[in-house]
């Protein structure tokens, strides 16, 4: 039995290779996500170990406030006199201070500083004097001396700087020249992940860094004997409580550990979209099994009549799924190396260069893509093998058998709409439940995404034929609007055929087609302009074929639902999101003009002198800045922001309390905060309010006023205090953006003056107010379109779905195609009548996602808060388009084949 | 309608007969070398405009082969075959479809209908297909002539193969071709409905003028055919004009002693 299974999967080669690519690519993408993922944990991890190599002790400050997104900074400096007391203690070799900043920006030859795509700027003090703490080589030149400053090779290689040039430094405030005198290398890395490292010796870093006496860490070594856990245990005795103290080990983990948080997170958004690709791909497998099955009842009822059993007949449709699941996966898997190998190439190309490592494959991986894509095609194959079981003896004998009902055939309907009705369920309890936590919400989102689409893919076969009699003219136009948009390469194609002596069909012109008709009708003849579209027969065909089996073509369809579907929440997520955007943007900034920073990822900010100097600009007539933090609020880690300047201004808010000018004057204690935030801690006007800085230091602040944030998000954080107060008690204040009114507005001289007045701030840029919204917005367009790039996947899954139902179809009919070629259907009409039948699936699919997709936008719109709902029509139409492409595209080879049967083997084939 | 066998002499179309297909020694060769067979060896024939040629023969004796060719569903291996004064053997696919919609009509022996077509979307499909109106008059006459009217809207399931062979009938008629070819339309029919097949087919040569060639083991085919041609291992051996079924056993029994 299982000879005869091989042997037919051999013969069915094309369909069982179409079968399994759409098993392939979900497998390849989870492999691929793992290899990724691992090896840069693994990156991170040998970077951290190479850090703290020669440290035995690491010694920093103790901070109150944890974020987890800044990494340099946020810990607060201590006194320098700690390091002599670290010299002090018995076991200690050697010890370094040193301090750092994240952000110490380089400043290029064209005079702005150079971008690192979000990467931090990083500069330190480094003390070559002792080698088991340094852990940067010299490449060239030699090391830092007072006023003097080592740069990546990275940077070097960006900037073209070379070791005794003199180049600008920018740390807060304006650009300091130095003396480069030397380049450095980390380990074998030119850089780390795209940041720019700039290294001083120590007097020169604390003197740039505003640490004038103090430090930001100390390593220490032990003495020969003495173990890290030793050395930590008598430097935590001698030195004074505030002060953290871990081996360079436990440092070196903490590092990682917060590294590979944020690592498997993304780590599981990859996975989730591997698993919408494989989910897809059971839909495909499902529908080719299914179909190959009801193409071998003859098959399985003369196996049935010879003696085999039941069982053997679902051992024979299961093996052959087993076989495809097997190779599948091996093949999915090692694509996946190739993917996780392409993906870091690229990354590399990005200028986010990983530390060297060799590709990390663990046993995980391999087991993990094997089971997942083995279990998913003998899932997939369950239920197409039940159908082959139920074939009878009796079809053997009788032309065309059908099989009988199933079981659950009379609860098809019902049960389906069930099943849409739980996932809705699901859904809107994971959207709507509060204090349901993150795991389970998303579990119950997933789910509910999960069933809804099941149900609607076994429903669609009831609406199948309606909705294919609704989208075939939009296929029939769509195709010639595309024809005709293409029309020039047709015509090209046309004339290299002639040329090559294998002459094609001459194309389609539609506009010509049209004048045709436009000059018969004022010639007073009236055609029906629908009775020039050639080969209507041959739509009208296609539609009834697209009918015949409404499961096949339905199941088709869903797959691409389901791709469709996300894309389409993404788009109106992404255009609700940005309408909301410009909408807060234009409702809350009324001044003309902004100060931003270049690094528009930067998390730094730009220096507050900037928007003194632009101050002073004349035409200015009012400006105020933002500032942001980390503190902890109630208990919580929360950002802050702080205002200067006349903030009545630039901003207008909603109140609830007070007014624009109560931001104008916050004084050292007032404070605004958001009606949200206020409500849920029941603060009104004079409430105190208590935030902690990082260096554990206590504002006592009164609640000045109370604002509505609008839809879109504001410009205030929760809690916004006076920049004075800001100033007085965060560790590098700086600038996320300032806002200014001028006179005359946005125009041509005033760009020109604020430009000049910037000249001093390489990191900041004058922006009209247009140019600072569509920034804001600029930032999602990258995260679309990774969010689009991982649902193609899917989608060309769901494409290879719809091969491989019409190349079966093909074979199927193929005596029917015979007999229309006999009686005189060109090959043409054939590709035409394949094609369209391929465009009405992918527009039932199309049409099915994109509805759904903006079912599940609106739904999750509407629990964001600050965001309106928004259809991105244009999108939209876009991806109805697409659909179609996809359609076209498809049916290309099957529908080449069946254009090429020959005639009189096709009208004797059984 | 009763079986009726007899002949009418003197039709009205049989005598301004033109030659609607033109054959010129056709040769067929399948495969190459030790393995090739040769299914036609020059055979020639005209087959003239208002007759009904049958042609019979063996099993494996070539009737098929020439009917694809003569069909301009083949093409023979040497030779010539006009179609309505056109060589056809040397055109192109697309060409030569656009001659067998205009031209040529087929009844198959498995009647080949489409299933999702109702009985009249699958008779004039034909028309459909090369984008021109259906005449209303002569869709009626076709459709009253094949007995169909109460049956245009079922689906070739909901038929019995006689109404289905009939559908397929109706639907080679509808163009009016030049010629209808016709291999083996009883094949697959009981014997009574295969004689009213006949009958049907006799009826459309001499009401309708149509020119038929077909091929069938059907003796009673003698009394309806204005020539039977016997075709023997790729050969014409022998060529009855107006005759008998007894006369046609003979000839087969005949043939098959060669
Ligand atoms: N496609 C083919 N390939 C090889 N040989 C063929 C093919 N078609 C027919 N033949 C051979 O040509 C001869 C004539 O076949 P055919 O015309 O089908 O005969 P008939 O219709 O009279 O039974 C037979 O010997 C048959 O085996
Ligand atoms: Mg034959």
């Amino acid at each position: 039995m299982i000879r005869i299974t091989l042997r037919g999967l051999l013969t069915r080669k094309l369909r069982s290779f179409l079968t399994a690519i759409a098993i392939v690519l979900g497998v390849c993408m989870i492999s691929g996500t793992y290899v990724l993922t691992d090896t840069i944990n693994h990156s991170f991890d040998s970077l951290y170990q190479q850090i703290y190599k020669g440290t035995d002790a690491n010694i920093t400050g103790r901070s109150v406030v944890s974020n987890d997104y800044s990494g340099t900074g946020i810990t607060p400096s201590f006194s320098e006199s700690v390091l002599a007391k670290v010299r002090a203690v018995k076991d200690v070799k050697a010890a370094s201070g040193g301090v750092g900043s994240a952000s110490c920006s380089i400043v290029g030859k064209n005079g702005k500083v150079v971008s690192t795509g979000g990467a931090p700027n990083l500069g330190y003090s480094i003390d070559p004097s002792i080698p088991e703490l340094n852990t940067v080589t010299l490449v060239s030149g030699s090391w830092p001396k007072k006023n003097e400053v080592v740069i990546d090779q990275g940077a070097a290689n960006k900037t073209g700087y070379m070791a005794g040039d003199m180049i600008g430094i920018l740390v807060n405030g304006p650009v300091r020249k130095m003396r480069l005198s030397g380049i450095i290398k980390f380990g074998e890395s030119n850089s780390i992940l795209g940041a720019t490292l700039a290294g001083f010796d120590l007097a020169t870093a604390q003197q740039l860094f505003d640490r004038q006496g103090k430090l930001d860490a100390i390593q220490a070594v032990a003495k020969p004997g003495v173990s890290p856990e030793k050395l930590v245990q008598e430097l935590r005795h001698a030195l004074p409580k505030d002060l953290t103290v871990r081996t360079g080990q436990q440092e070196a983990s903490k590092a990682s550990s917060d590294t590979s948080k944020q690592i498997s997170a993304f780590q599981y958004f990859l996975l989730a979209f591997a698993g919408i690709a494989l989910f897809v791909g059971s839909f495909v497998i499902i529908n080719t099994l299914s179909i190959t099955v009801a193409q071998r009842t003859r098959e399985f009822a003369t196996l049935r009549t010879l003696g085999g059993s039941r069982l053997q007949i679902l051992g024979s449709v299961m093996v052959e799924a087993i076989v495809i699941g097997i190779a599948a996966s091996i093949c999915g898997l090692v694509l996946g190396f190739g993917l996780a190998i392409g993906l870091m190439r690229l990354f590399e190309k990005l200028g986010l260069e990983l530390p060297k490592n060799a590709m990390v494959i663990e046993p995980r991986t391999v087991i993990v893509s094997l089971v997942v894509g083995v279990v998913v095609t003998l899932i997939a194959s369950i239920w197409p093998a039940l159908r082959a079981v139920r074939v009878p003896p009796i079809a053997a004998v009788r032309e065309g058998a059908v099989l009988p009902p199933s079981f659950f055939h009379a609860y098809r309907t019902p049960g389906s709409l069930a099943l849409v009705a739980m996932g809705f369920g699901a859904l809107l309890s994971g959207l709507f439940v509060h204090g349901l936590g993150t795991g389970l919400t998303l579990v119950l989102l997933g789910a509910g995404a999960l069933l809804i689409f099941i149900g609607v893919a076994i429903v669609a076969a009831r609406v199948v034929k309606p909705i294919a009699r609704a989208v075939s003219p939009i296929g029939t136009f769509a195709v010639i609007l595309l024809s005709t948009l293409i029309w020039p390469f047709s015509f090209l194609l046309w004339l290299f055929s002639l040329a090559i002596g294998r002459r094609k069909e001459f194309p389609d012109f539609w506009p010509f087609v049209l004048l045709l008709w436009l000059i018969r009708s004022a010639r007073g003849k009236k055609p029906r302009l629908s009775s020039l579209i050639p080969d209507r027969a041959m739509n009208r065909l296609a539609l009834a074929n697209s009918g015949r089996s409404p499961e096949r073509t339905a199941s088709s369809a869903a797959a691409l639902m389901i791709g469709c579907a996300l894309v389409t929440l993404v788009a109106v997520l992404s255009a609700s999101l940005i309408g909301s955007f410009k909408g807060a943007v234009d409702s809350i900034f009324t001044g003309n003009y902004a100060l931003t920073p270049v690094n528009s990822s930067s998390t730094t900010g730009i220096p507050i002198a900037s928007s003194k100097a632009v101050a002073k600009v004349p035409g200015v007539e009012a400006i105020s800045s933002v500032r942001t933090g980390f503190a902890r609020v109630f208990g919580k880690n929360s950002m802050v922001t702080a205002v200067d300047g006349q903030p009545s201004k630039v901003f207008r808010l909603k109140w609830k309390t007070g007014s624009e000018s109560t931001l104008d004057s916050l004084g050292a204690t007032g404070a605004v905060v958001s009606d949200a935030f206020a409500k849920s801690h029941h603060l009104n006007l004079q409430s105190p309010l208590k935030v902690v800085t990082p260096a554990g230091k206590s504002l006592n602040l009164k609640v000045a006023g109370i604002f509505k944030p609008p839809t879109g998000g504001s410009a205030f954080a929760d809690v916004t205090f006076s920049a004075k107060t800001f100033d007085a008690n965060f560790q590098d204040p700086a600038n996320m953006y300032t806002l200014l009114n001028m006179r005359g507005g946005t125009s041509e001289a005033n760009s020109r003056a604020l430009d000049k007045a910037l000249k001093g701030f390489p990191n900041a840029q004058a922006q009209t107010r247009k140019e600072f919204a569509d920034a804001q917005i600029a930032s999602l367009n990258p995260i679309l379109m990774v969010l689009y790039v991982l649902l193609a996947f899917s989608v060309l899954i769901s494409f290879v779905g719809i091969v491989v139902m019409l190349v079966l179809t093909v074979y199927e009919r193929t005596r029917e195609l015979g007999m229309l070629r006999a009686i005189g259907i060109t090959q043409r009409q054939t590709r035409r009548m394949i094609r369209h039948e391929s465009v009405i699936t992918a527009l039932i699919g199309g049409a099915m996602g994109i509805a759904l997709g903006i079912v599940f936008g609106a739904l999750l719109v509407s629990r964001i808060p600050f965001v309106s709902f928004t259809l991105p029509v244009g999108e939209l139409f876009l991806f109805a388009i697409l659909a179609v492409i996809i359609g076209i595209a498809a049916a290309v080879l099957p529908a080449r084949r069946a254009a090429r049967l020959n005639v009189l083997e096709a009208l004797q084939y059984e | 309608m009763s079986t009726d066998f007899s002949k009418q002499p003197g039709s009205a179309t049989a005598s301004s007969n033109g030659v609607a297909v033109h054959a010129v020694d056709l040769y067929r060769c399948y495969g190459e070398g030790d393995t090739a067979v040769n299914a036609l060896r020059g055979v020639s024939l005209d087959v003239l405009t208002g007759h009904l040629t049958a042609v019979m023969g063996p099993s494996g004796s070539g009737k098929s082969t020439l009917m694809h060719i003569l069909a301009g569903l083949d093409k023979p291996t040497s030779g010539s075959v006009e179609i309505d004064g056109t060589e056809i053997t040397t055109l192109d696919d697309t060409a030569l479809t656009r001659l067998r919609r205009k031209h040529v009509g087929f009844i198959f022996q498995f009647f080949n209908l489409l299933p999702m077509l109702t009985a009249r979307e699958n008779i004039v499909l034909p028309l459909e297909i090369a984008g021109e109106k259906v005449d209303p008059d002569w869709f009626n006459e076709v459709v009253t002539k094949v007995r169909l009217s109460k049956r245009l809207t079922h689906r070739p399931a909901e038929l019995s193969g006689g109404q289905q062979q009939r559908v397929a009938i109706a639907r080679a008629l509808i163009t009016r071709p030049t010629v209808l070819f016709a291999d083996e339309p009883t094949g697959n029919l009981d014997s009574r409905t295969g004689g009213e097949i006949l009958d049907l087919l006799h009826d459309s040569v001499e009401t309708l003028g149509q020119t038929i060639v077909m091929v069938t083991h059907d003796a009673r085919v003698a009394t309806i055919a204005d020539r039977v041609l016997f075709l023997g291992d790729g050969e014409i051996v022998k060529e009855l004009p107006e005759t008998t079924p007894e006369e046609i056993q003979k000839a087969i029994q005949e043939i098959g002693r060669k």
